[in-house]
């Protein structure tokens, strides 16, 4: 992998003017994943901030190919691009290298984008979706989505008298795009650019469909400073709210494990969604949180670890 | 060397886009229209099309994938019918809106609740003021020319918008019947190579497709779209006359029937014109002026021209194969009533009639009783009901 110098010193496809929030990580996702390719890339577009804000017309913060439809069906949409590629290639109308890469928001992938992402996986379009998950509809003003962690307040998830905030956990996206048996699916965070560049060099490089989902802070919907939002993401890993892991063909492996693993509370307190869970009676959302995180944790561990007994014993078979 | 065959409706479209030979198709199967993804899916499974067949799982997706495919640069082409029109519904409007030449056959048949697999119109009509150009074809013969034209009207620069070409589902799609094909060679020929202005694959010219226009810049591109529609009619009809030269069928954007001297008439589309046809024959033969005339082009509208056509007619009764709900007859009604405001001096009196929903038989005997209803306004002057329900239990 290239260094960080290297790195900055290669172009953006996402270029600056854009206008998107201070300290919204959607861009910044963007740069990093499109910085794991040398290949020209045609972008396709869920609905929400990143093509809203990039797109403005007549202006656009895309120095490549992009394509937006609509919220739902994006995935969808970069199948036909890529059935188009592999079409005109076969008939020798297209010499060129090409690569395909969706973004789409949690709303655009957890939720209303679902049918489509999961159909476009199923047929092994050879292409690179990438969920920017914030947790929230944050393009409309922080509804609440699939992927909205348990206790957090959003406006269709509100803090009441009666109600703390979203009463129910967050879907694993992650591990139901792995039970797609894809090529290769990964989770992966902007705080550790590393783990995610080499994540998306395999992801581009997959004999098939490829899945990252990234966590992306927004600042105004996790009401944090904007100078906070890889800070945030970086407490979301070391608190193992957001395991960074990879399933490469079906093998599961954690790609970064803290050396010493926070209280998943750092990550709550940093935020003021989460704030009404430290006022008194609310103690057991933040424990249930706690339990939840844990129980994810060593799922993920007994995964890796039967994954890893899978690999020793086909060697071992192999060496007999 | 063209050639007779007998095929139904489904099998000539089917037909029709194994000769158009695109680089996709996505479809996603719906009854009346599945036959026509069966056998193009048998096409691409013998190796007889360049095709990349895309199995969407959603008729959603099918729209998505199509325009996917188009804007990347490909002839991109699905297929569909009622529930699944309605689903792709959003996309419809964003394939126009973007200006993506989409060739679609549209099997006709009602829409849910309740769910019904037989024809009428409520689908395409649905979706008739969503920027697609569409096209009503009588039998399989006119889907058949109909679908091999559209690629053609379709990509013209001065037109630049998709086409629906619609048939009438189990009647048509399913009906055998003798209709004359072409070789493969001059379809091609006809059809051409697909060169678009704009395409996401062309990598050293890349492009922004579907941005964000707002108060500043979005009426202009509904406006251009209109001016596109404006201008179709005649692309329609040059692509038409150099279709005629190569099958010797001649289109236009309407056809009449016994029109010239009709004191009464009636205006239908699709498969029941062709019911109608001998009960006019029938009434002619007793002395009686009936005529017909059968839209081909509904989007964009030939109202000028229909209402030039239909200006000696005494009594035009308008027959719709959907009902608008509005209580004010049939979107073709409405449209045709419409279009005759604008001729001078004295209009014909016009009438409507809903018919056929659901895929109620649609007889002889129903259009001798319109023409008959017709033919007592024209000797009276007056009418029992601005619309009427035909064939129906009241």
């Amino acid at each position: 992998m290239a260094t960080l110098k290297e790195l900055s010193a290669t172009p953006d496809v996402l270029g600056p003017g854009h206008r998107l929030c201070a300290g919204c990580m959607a861009p910044t996702v963007v740069r990093q994943i499109l910085h794991a390719t040398k290949h020209p890339v045609v972008v396709g577009n869920a609905t929400g901030c990143l093509e809203v804000s990039t797109t403005i017309y007549p202006y656009t913060a895309w120095r490549s190919p992009w394509i937006h439809n609509a919220f739902e069906n994006a995935a969808a949409t970069t199948s036909g691009v890529e059935a188009a590629y592999r079409s005109l290639k076969r008939q020798g109308k297209i010499d060129k290298d090409i690569r395909f890469v969706v973004f789409g928001g949690d709303g655009g992938t957890y939720d209303i984008g679902f049918q489509s992402l999961s159909g476009a996986m199923e047929r092994g379009h050879k292409m690179v979706y990438v969920c920017y998950d914030n947790g929230a509809y944050m393009n409309t003003g922080t509804q609440r989505s699939s992927a909205t962690p348990m206790g957090a307040d959003t406006t269709t998830s509100p803090v009441g008298k009666v109600v703390p905030g979203k009463p129910m956990h967050r879907k694993d996206l992650t591990a139901i795009m792995a039970a797609h048996n894809i090529a290769y699916v990964a989770q992966a965070s902007p705080s550790h650019y590393n783990d995610l560049i080499a994540k998306a060099e395999k992801a581009f490089e997959a004999d098939g469909s490829a899945f990252i989902n990234v966590l992306a802070t927004c600042p105004r919907g996790w009401r944090v400073p904007a100078e906070m939002s890889v800070e945030i993401l970086r407490l979301a890993v070391e608190t193992h709210y957001w395991p960074l892991f990879e399933v490469d063909h079906g093998t599961w492996k954690i790609t970064y494990k803290p050396r010493e693993v926070k209280p998943v509370v750092e990550f709550l307190k940093a935020q003021g969604r989460f704030r009404h869970l430290f006022t008194k009676g609310n103690e057991h959302i933040v424990e249930e949180i706690q339990r939840y995180v844990d129980q994810g944790w060593a799922e993920l561990e007994a995964k890796a670890e039967w994954s890893k007994q899978k690999k020793e014993a086909a060697a071992a078979g192999t060496a007999s | 060397m063209a050639k007779k065959v007998a095929l139904t409706g489904n099998e000539a479209v089917a037909l029709a886009m194994k000769q158009i030979n695109p680089d996709v198709v996505a479809a996603y199967p719906i009854t009346p229209q599945t036959d026509i993804v069966q056998y193009f899916s048998s096409f691409v499974a013998d190796g007889q099309v360049d095709t990349e067949f895309v199995t969407v799982e959603s008729e959603h997706s099918a729209m998505s994938a199509t325009v996917g495919a188009s804007a990347a640069g490909a002839r991109a082409m699905t297929a569909t019918s009622s529930q699944g029109l309605a689903l792709m519904w959003e996309v419809l409007y964003i394939a126009a809106g973007s200006r993506l030449p989409i060739v679609m056959p549209m099997v006709n048949r009602a829409l849910s609740a309740p769910i019904n697999i037989h024809c009428d119109h409520s689908d395409s009509m649905g979706a008739r003021d969503s920027g697609w150009i569409q096209i009503y074809s009588e039998n399989a013969q006119e889907a058949y020319d109909n679908v091999l034209q559209a690629i053609r009207i379709a990509e013209h620069p001065d037109v630049q918008l998709p086409v629906m070409v619609c048939y009438d589902g189990f009647i048509i799609s399913h009906g055998m019947e003798t209709l004359e094909v072409m070789d493969d060679d001059p379809v091609k020929k006809f059809v051409g190579a697909y060169r678009p202005e704009h395409a996401l694959l062309d990598v050293d010219h890349p492009y922004t497709m579907g941005p964000l226009a707002l108060q500043d810049f979005y009426f202009e591109s509904r406006r251009q779209m209109a001016d596109a529609m404006e201008h179709s009619p005649k692309v329609i009809l040059d692509v038409a006359k150099e279709y005629a030269k190569l099958s010797g069928r001649e289109y236009s954007l309407f056809e009449t029937y016994k029109l010239d001297d009709a004191e009464i008439a009636i205006v239908v589309l699709s498969s029941a014109a062709g019911t109608a046809r001998p009960v006019i024959d029938d009434l002619r033969k007793k002395g009686i002026k009936a005529g017909m005339l059968k839209p081909r082009v509904f989007r964009p509208f030939p109202a000028a021209e229909m209402a030039k056509a239909l200006s000696h007619v005494k009594v035009v009764g308008v027959l719709d194969r959907a009902d608008s709900l509005a209580g004010h007859g049939g979107p073709l009604f409405n449209e045709v009533r419409s279009a005759l405001y604008e001729l001078p001096g004295k209009r014909p009196v016009v009438t409507g009639y809903i018919f056929g929903l659901g895929g109620r038989d649609f007889t002889p005997e129903n259009v001798d009783g319109i023409l008959a209803d017709l033919k007592q306004t024209a000797d009276t002057g007056k009418y029992a009901n601005l619309v009427t329900y035909v064939g129906i239990r009241e």
